[in-house]
């Protein structure tokens, strides 16, 4: 389904199974202001069905605008963008429904899916298992702990049943201990679910720990300059030194492209 | 040749990530205490200090007589004026006409102001043509239009329910609207992202985010109502009307019965109170638990 128009949704869909991909982004420059600065310009990328792809680059990359286009908040000023089915998207904050428990927000992601009412509540209790918060169904957004809640908010976007998961910092505002269980959490969750992950950060260990692939980006106007795969098997750690080692490449690269901003 | 008990073999963890997490999880978040049951019946009782220390004071001047009984009666003149009324059964009918007209005067309300304010906080050209509108209806004291409604409507329950619908219905859409407006983005972008458009956006996203905000407007739509059936009732005396707390106090007024005055006074207070104690405050300290916004 393709986001950027109405009439090209069947199109899309049908574009994209014949290329393998599940997401395609063609030559996307983005602009706010018509006379404006480009935030994006000329960016391209292919992501294949159940790929986990990080985006990194300092800020002023346009890595949120980026997200926003593909889940459809905005509309790119030209070129196009194709996703298999609207994406779902996590944002830096939990952004859970403070007036609903643990359990009612992943319920609400089932409600509005059109799941049946009688339905919702054990597979809401599973979603939240599988992100280990068996006991939270009760609980309020306020009584969890960061990690919990977007834990939470994991098992509320799984419940929505997308393809492409879209990911905004997610684990930013967490501290590196909780951090390191979440990433855990994520791959592990990845690989059942086959879901397609485009992961935007701009910790660039965080990047290579959880993706199959690293796309680097520049500021001002927002390109992808490099991409790298990453071949380090799994389980991977932050403090793993081939892990280390291709941050370290990529972290050159990218104060190479800061330091042009000087 | 080392001991067996040194030697040192990693166990295979079945779901070590999730005996991990859980460690951290009971690690972070703190037991909750509730509030004990002496604290919350402190809580309950400390009203009633003010109101000893109001009857104290009052006695103590009706005791130095510097004023004579019928311009300010004794706190037991009182009290002896509403049992008189209450042997007659006049207190009791007085009361819950009152009650029973607030009440039934608050829900049309309700029903009148909330697809206004949902409007007006949907739509921001609406919201430019008819809010100062709104606005101005709310700054006027609604008992100015009981001569109007009087003119319009004679002596009758119309009357009286005009005037609480233009008492209760602004406060209530601005209280909509003023909830609608405090709501963050994020939850917006969050419903949008969850696929709620629509009704199911206003349902699920858009009304229980306003919820705080309206609450306010609840209860200020619900002052607004008390007072001004009130004003109506003692402005708008007659047979046809029944009897109501307002009316109650205008028959004092014509006997010269200071206790009688001071009696529906006090219960027109009381009825507010109560109102509050049983309805709104519950409702609000729910809302602000649940949130985590209590204190």
């Amino acid at each position: 389904m393709s986001l950027t128009g109405g009439a090209r949704v069947a199109p899309g869909t049908a574009l994209l199974e014949s290329e393998g991909l599940a997401v395609k982004i063609s030559n996307v420059t983005k602009r706010f202001n018509p006379n404006g600065p480009d935030v994006l310009q000329d960016i391209s990328l292919s992501v294949r069905p159940g790929e986990f792809v990080s985006l990194v680059g300092a800020s002023g990359c346009g890595k949120s605008t980026l997200l926003n286009l593909l889940a459809g908040l905005e509309k790119p000023t030209s070129g196009e963008i194709l996703t298999d089915g609207a994406p779902t998207l996590m944002f830096q904050e939990p952004a859970l429904m403070p007036w609903l428990t643990a359990g009612k927000n992943v319920e609400l992601a089932l409600l509005l899916r059109g799941v049946p009412r009688k339905e919702r509540k054990e597979k809401a209790q599973r979603l939240l298992s599988m992100v280990h918060l068996d006991r939270s169904y009760n609980q309020r957004p306020h009584e969890l702990s960061g990690g919990m809640r977007q834990r939470v908010a994991i098992a509320r976007a799984i419940a929505q049943e997308r393809k492409v998961l879209l990911m905004d910092e997610p684990f930013a505002a967490l501290d590196a201990i909780t951090r390191d269980l979440i990433h855990e959490e994520l791959s592990r969750i990845w690989k059942e679910t086959g879901l397609t992950v485009i992961f935007v950060t701009h910790n660039v260990r965080e990047a290579v720990r959880l993706g199959q692939r690293v796309a680097l980006m520049s500021s001002r106007p927002g390109r992808i300059i490099q991409e790298w795969n990453v071949d380090i098997p799994e389980p991977r750690r932050l403090d793993s030194p081939p892990v280390a080692e291709l941050a370290r490449v990529i972290t050159d690269e990218l104060r190479e492209e800061i330091r042009r901003h000087a | 040749m080392p001991d067996s008990s040194t030697t040192y073999t990693s166990t295979p963890a079945t779901d070590d990530l999730g005996q991990l997490e859980s460690g951290l999880d009971n690690l972070e978040t703190g037991s909750r205490q509730r509030p004990s049951f002496k604290s919350s019946l402190l809580k309950l009782l400390s009203p009633l200090i003010a109101i000893v220390a109001v009857i104290v004071i009052w006695q103590f001047i009706v005791y130095l007589q510097w004023q004579p009984e019928w311009v300010i009666p004794s706190p037991k003149a009182v009290l002896d004026s509403l049992g008189a009324q209450a042997e007659q059964d006049i207190l009791w009918q007085a009361t819950f006409g009152s009650i029973k007209r607030a009440a039934q005067g608050f829900i049309i309300a309700l029903l009148v102001a909330v697809p206004i304010g949902l409007a007006l906080g949907l739509n921001k050209y609406l919201r430019a043509i008819f809010g100062p509108l709104l606005t101005g209806l709310q700054q006027l004291p609604s008992v100015a239009w009981v001569p109007a409604a009087i003119i319009w409507f004679g002596l009758s329950d119309a009357t009286i329910y005009t005037v609480i619908l233009l008492g209760a219905v602004p406060s209530i859409a601005n209280g909509l609207i003023a909830g609608m407006d405090q709501i963050p983005t994020l939850y917006l972008r969050a419903g949008q992202v969850l696929g709620a458009t629509g009704w199911r956006k206003i349902r699920h996203i858009v009304l229980p985010a306003a919820w705080p905000g309206f609450l306010a407007g609840l209860e200020q739509g619900w002052a607004f109502a008390w007072r001004s059936l009130m004003a109506a009732e003692l402005i708008a005396v007659s047979p046809a009307l029944g009897l109501g707390l307002g009316q109650m106090l205008d028959i004092g007024r014509q006997l010269g019965d200071m206790a009688l005055v001071l009696g529906s006074i006090i219960m027109i207070m009381a009825v507010g109170v109560l109102v509050d104690r049983l309805i709104f405050s519950p409702l609000r300290q729910r809302t602000l638990r649940n949130r985590g916004l209590a204190r």
